[in-house]
């Protein structure tokens, strides 16, 4: 029979994500996929799944949800959240199987703002133009097009009979933790619109991030960065981590639920190797950037993907206590069911 | 002779062709050939390009292109013969300007010191062009709009207006496909759903159709609204040029 999560507590913002709705942005579809994809990746090949997988995101507000039908292979990975097997606490990032009606649960830890927890072969949640993301302003994907709430039950592509002890694993995932580097930005399309002095200022200067942070766009606060002519520019595209500058002359970074069009001069481009990093910050965290040319951000995009592929090989096995009873229990009926072959 | 294009990244994994930095059709002319040459000519790397009303973005695999190789291409392409991605169509669009549809017409009228009934002609009697989507699916862009109703947009959002609503602001006339706050006036409606999912047409509009609207009363917007609900375009379209 077919297994699945069901949701039994959702904080506000948990959605469903695969890596984004493509082929619609010239018809105003805007792509979704997770905010903080490194972390999203990381979790997903760790099960061995590519990135049409889709996953649950993560919020500050965390999430419970309860094995049913079979048992599950998942992995979580993200901001340093506080994970709960059956209430006992695991590492903040890892693998491990889920017996029916055991409990997985998270809640923000001490840093991060989502975390990603992805399952064997993906949810098979109802996909709407070709991708199960979920994106709430346009109610598609996911489950309805909103946001998970309890009682939701999640499908999985598939369920695995019980791996043995060394399946579970601490994901050791350096390039996860968070990092004072300034953000790589690639300057254009419209760094024209800015003065020489107004672009120094900015790579100079210290930003804040608003409470006006949503999955579509992060607002900053720092010095002034004042347009040399005038801010109302005819829309051009959009792409991911885009910094708009509108009339307030704060930065607004476009994230992952972005419309495909806008219509605000764009200073320059987060280096999609650190959109990771700063989709993980919170409101009150402080950042700043300095200038990259394409080369370096194709460069570092690179390195970033091939620190991801290491996932697997860096697994960590994962020692329960002596006392979780559960975890023996598993390893010795995997040990009975596994020569019996296929189910 | 039309200036060349100008070459922007947009990060490391899309480059915007701008021609222009203004709405025309000649502007609009180039950016749809260059995106019909490029759909044609399916390059490796190339992922997806959006048309807008004076670039072209081109997001790419990087893996596979790189911006400096794409713009290098993109020079030594003659995509001015491309031809185009497909025919370009007229789409007739019923609008209903009664109460309670066009909340905002009262608003235009004092704006614009015309009469409600020259405002209604005058959006009316236009023929549009689709420029581009936007800011949500369906959520469509229309150039031509006369110029006796240029209005500016608002300097703060109205409340939401509702699905089809027909709004303008900044010369320009706009179709809103979904429920949204704006800073344009809506001064009418149509039961016409320029995007439905669950359509095997999901997006009735090509980039660079023709569009009017065509007037409707009250008891038509709902029964065509009960027909669109239920899968029908409610909208006449015909083919243009040559057979």
């Amino acid at each position: 029979m077919g297994g699945g999560l069901r949701v039994l507590r959702a904080g506000p913002g948990a959605t469903i994500q695969d890596d984004g709705r493509h082929g619609y942005l010239r018809y105003g579809v805007t792509p979704a996929g997770p905010m903080d994809w490194v972390a999203f990746r990381t979790a997903n090949v760790a099960l061995g799944n590519n990135d049409r997988a889709a996953a649950i995101e993560v919020p500050v507000a965390g999430i419970e949800a309860i094995c049913d039908g079979a048992p599950l292979a998942v992995a979580f990975a993200g901001g340093a959240f506080v994970w709960r097997h059956d209430g006992e606490r695991l590492p903040i990032a890892a693998r491990l199987l889920l017996q029916p009606g055991e409990v997985l649960a998270a809640r923000a830890g001490d840093s991060g703002a989502f975390a990603y927890l992805a399952v064997e072969g993906g949810f098979e949640t109802p996909a709407t133009m070709g991708s199960r993301a979920t994106h709430m302003r346009s109610a598609m994907g996911g489950i309805e097009g909103r946001m998970l709430r309890a009682g939701d039950v999640l499908p999985a592509a598939s369920t695995r009979r019980l791996g043995g002890a060394s399946y579970e694993a601490i994901i050791d995932a350096p390039w996860l933790t968070p990092a004072l580097d300034p953000f790589r930005v690639v300057l254009g399309p419209q760094d024209d619109y800015f003065a020489a002095e107004t672009l120094r200022e900015f790579f100079a200067g210290t930003f804040t991030l608003t409470p006006a942070a949503d999955r579509m766009a992060y607002r900053l606060d720092g010095p002034d960065i004042a347009h040399a002519g005038g801010y109302d520019i005819v829309s051009d595209g959009t792409a991911l981590g885009a910094i708009q500058i509108a009339g307030d002359k704060n930065p607004l970074i476009l994230m992952a639920d972005r419309q495909p069009t806008g219509g605000y001069p764009k200073l320059g481009h987060v280096a999609r190797a650190d959109i990771g990093r700063l989709a993980q910050m919170r409101p009150g965290e402080t950042c700043c950037f300095r200038a990259a040319s394409v080369a370096e951000a194709r460069a570092a995009l690179f390195a970033r993907e091939d620190e991801i592929a290491t996932t697997v090989a860096r697994l960590v096995p994962l020692r329960r206590a002596l006392t979780s009873e559960k975890l023996f229990e598993a390893n010795l009926i995997g040990g009975v069911v596994d020569p019996l072959g296929g189910e | 002779m039309l200036p060349k294009p100008r070459y922007l990244p947009a990060g490391e994994s899309a480059l915007v062709v701008e021609f222009g930095d203004t709405v025309d059709p000649k502007i609009h002319d180039q950016v749809l050939a260059l995106d019909a040459a490029l759909q044609h000519a399916k390059w490796e790397g190339v992922s997806e390009t959006v048309p807008t009303c004076r670039s072209l973005m081109i997001h790419f695999d990087p893996r596979r292109l790189t911006t400096e190789a794409l713009a290098d291409a993109l020079a030594g392409l003659d995509y001015a013969a491309a031809p185009p991605l497909r025919r370009q169509q007229r789409w007739h669009i019923p609008a209903c300007y009664d109460a309670p549809h066009g909340e905002d017409i009262a608003e235009v009228e004092t704006l614009l010191g015309l009469p409600r009934a020259r405002i209604i002609d005058l959006h009316e009697g236009a023929r549009y062009r689709v420029y581009m989507y936007g800011f949500a699916p369906g959520f469509t862009f229309l150039g031509g709009l006369s110029p006796e109703l240029m209005i500016p947009r608002r300097a703060a959002p109205r409340a939401p207006v509702p699905p089809g609503s027909l709004l303008i602001a900044g010369g320009q006339a706009l179709i809103a496909s979904c429920a949204m706050p704006t800073g344009w006036y809506g001064i009418g409606r149509t039961p016409v759903k320029m995007f439905d999912p669950r359509r095997e047409r999901v997006f009735l509009a090509g980039i660079g159709d023709e569009l009017c609207f065509e007037r409707i009363d009250f008891a038509a917007f709902d029964a065509m609204s009960t027909a669109a609900e239920a899968g029908e375009f409610c909208a006449r379209h015909e083919y243009l040029g040559e057979t």
